[in-house]
């Protein structure tokens, strides 16, 4: 209660000296990646000072995202329509511009290439078909439709899923499967993620961390 | 019990009902029922290609070929095709989708009489129309390898259904029926536009590309379909909102909002249809049949829909292939 009622005070002064900057600088963000929002650990713990995150431990590659996507999973973890024990803590003292600066810094960092897991071709196959022709037997889009060419993401909505750990692809499938997270415009991949079964999202995430990452430019 | 306060009660009632309904889906696919007695298709899959060895190797070819112009029909733009779309963006499940204007049934009830241009149409001859109209171009010439192909993959889709059978459940887009709805309303239409669709296809219904390719195709404006477009009729684009939008969540939205958002969208201005003849109301008068489910030449906020000359990226009118015919034989 203390902490949200000083945090409208906050917002009540920056936005009276108008302070607020609309965009984030990606110098500044980086220091907020080796510090940590003052209360938790700092984000280059598990996502690396270059945003390459960790198959292992789930943490996703956040180089190359889309600055807005990324902005948007933080005020979530905050506003609790996405729910993490381990982001929550750890972005919750941040503020808007301090939000936007870190998106900004792990925005603009190049996209490494992730590590595929060892599935069998046929499994592979299976997550090719999901992710670029999908499966209109059960109402299943494929991803790139939605993901964009090559899935590398299209605009603030719709991030690049191309390249992206399998761990933490898995993961948030079942997230959207169990309604832990649910963040997702017009609910569109609650909607898919129910319809998949656990061998095709096994089969999805190898695929996709399987391709080359390129960044999206364009959107609106 | 009573020393639980009432927000950790809510939050424990949630997860009980979430437990509880656990199999029910949050996201429910909500499609009507196949109408007793109606022929239902199950449209062959591209494994079902592949495995077929009755198939001569160039023929499969051919319908690989048409599959992709097909699904990726933007590899034609500037050729044939002058706006955002593909002919998938419309016919859902690469053409195959039953509630989704599945298009084998051209192939299987063709020629036929067509309403739209007054004459018998052969199945190229509809495929052309999608080429004019919904595609805002120029069909390739009859006969041309992309007309082949694009032939033989409706035909080999439709591989298994019977031949003028016209009694065809899931086809079309008029799961709603014709009549459009007395309250139908703008503004509301607009919330629904702005809360469903906007996501993907823009406050300002442009559409989002990336890397230069269309991801989501444009519902108005210059690279959207043209006046003359089947979906430019309310009931059409009722029907199709209602049991194919948004993308991966088929009736989802009430029938209300699906026709309120298909007025919205149809009350926006678009590229010319190609049959003007100079005054948009004249047009619609003369092709009555079609222009009575569209807005087009009616007054709206002060403005004649379709009164102008703009044919968006189309360096032409009216493509050479829309012309009227009879088969008078002598």
């Amino acid at each position: 209660m203390f902490k949200s009622g000083l945090r409208i005070m906050l917002a009540g002064v920056v936005l009276a000296s108008g302070a607020v900057q609309a965009a984030g600088v990606a110098a500044d963000g980086q220091k907020i990646v080796m510090q940590g929002d003052g209360s938790g650990a700092p984000c280059l713990a598990c996502h690396g000072m270059d945003g390459v995150g960790n198959d292992a431990g789930g943490f996703p590659r956040l180089a190359g995202l889309d600055v807005e996507y990324l902005a948007k999973q933080m005020h979530d973890y905050n506003s609790g329509t996405r729910v993490s024990p381990i982001m929550q803590p750890n972005v919750d003292n941040l503020s808007e511009q301090q939000i936007l600066d870190v998106a900004a810094y792990y925005a603009s960092q190049p996209v490494p290439a992730v590590k595929a897991p060892d599935v069998s071709d046929d499994m592979m196959a299976l997550g090719e078909k999901l992710a670029t022709r999908g499966d209109w037997s059960k109402h299943l889009p494929s991803c790139n439709s939605c993901h964009g060419p090559g899935n590398a993401g299209v605009g603030a909505a719709f991030p690049g899923i191309a390249g992206q750990h399998p761990t933490y692809i898995r993961q948030q499938l079942k997230a959207w499967q169990n309604g832990s997270r649910h963040n997702d415009p017009v609910q569109l991949m609650t909607g898919v993620a129910e319809r998949l079964t656990d061998a095709e999202i096994e089969a999805v995430a190898a695929y996709l961390a399987a391709q080359p990452v390129t960044v999206a430019e364009g959107g609106q | 019990m009573n020393h639980f306060n009432a927000l950790t009660l809510a939050a424990s009632a949630s997860v009980l009902a979430s437990t509880v309904l656990a199999a029910e889906p949050k996201v429910p696919v909500n499609l009507p029922a196949h109408k007793e007695g109606a022929y239902v298709h199950q449209a062959p899959t591209l494994e079902d290609l592949n495995a077929d060895t009755s198939i001569h190797p160039e023929l499969r070819e051919v319908i690989l070929k048409g599959r992709d112009l097909f699904n990726n029909t933007q590899q034609l733009r500037g050729k044939y095709v002058f706006n955002d779309m593909s002919c998938r963006n419309c016919h859902m499940g690469e053409g195959g989708q039953n509630w989704s204007g599945p298009v084998w049934p051209a192939a299987t009830t063709l020629p036929d009489f067509r309403g739209k241009n007054g004459h018998v149409n052969s199945l190229e001859e509809r495929i052309a129309g999608c080429f004019a109209y919904s595609m805002n171009g120029t069909p390739p010439a009859y006969g041309s390898d992309e007309m082949v192909a694009l032939s033989a993959y409706h035909q080999w889709l439709a591989t298994g259904a019977p031949v003028y059978e016209r009694n065809i459940s899931g086809r079309g887009f008029s799961s709603l029926g014709k009549n459009i709805p007395d309250d139908i309303s703008y503004e509301a239409g607009q919330a629904v536009y702005q809360e469903n669709c906007a996501v993907c296809h823009g406050d300002d219904g442009a559409g989002q590309r990336a890397n230069g390719k269309v991801v989501f195709p444009a519902l108005w404006g210059d690279h959207s379909y043209n006046w003359g477009a089947g979906i430019s009729r309310i009931f059409t684009a009722a029907s199709f909102i209602h049991l194919n939008m948004p993308l991966g969540k088929p009736g989802s939205l009430s029938e209300q909002d699906a026709w309120n958002v298909a007025w919205y969208i149809n009350s926006q201005e678009r590229p010319q249809d190609p049959r003007f003849t100079g005054d948009a109301a004249e047009t619609r008068e003369k092709h009555l049949n079609f222009h009575k489910h569209t807005r087009y030449g009616t007054e709206f906020n002060g403005q004649v829909l379709g009164q102008h000359d703009n044919t968006g990226d189309k360096p032409f009118l009216k493509p050479d292939s829309l012309k009227p015919r009879s088969f008078t034989f002598e």
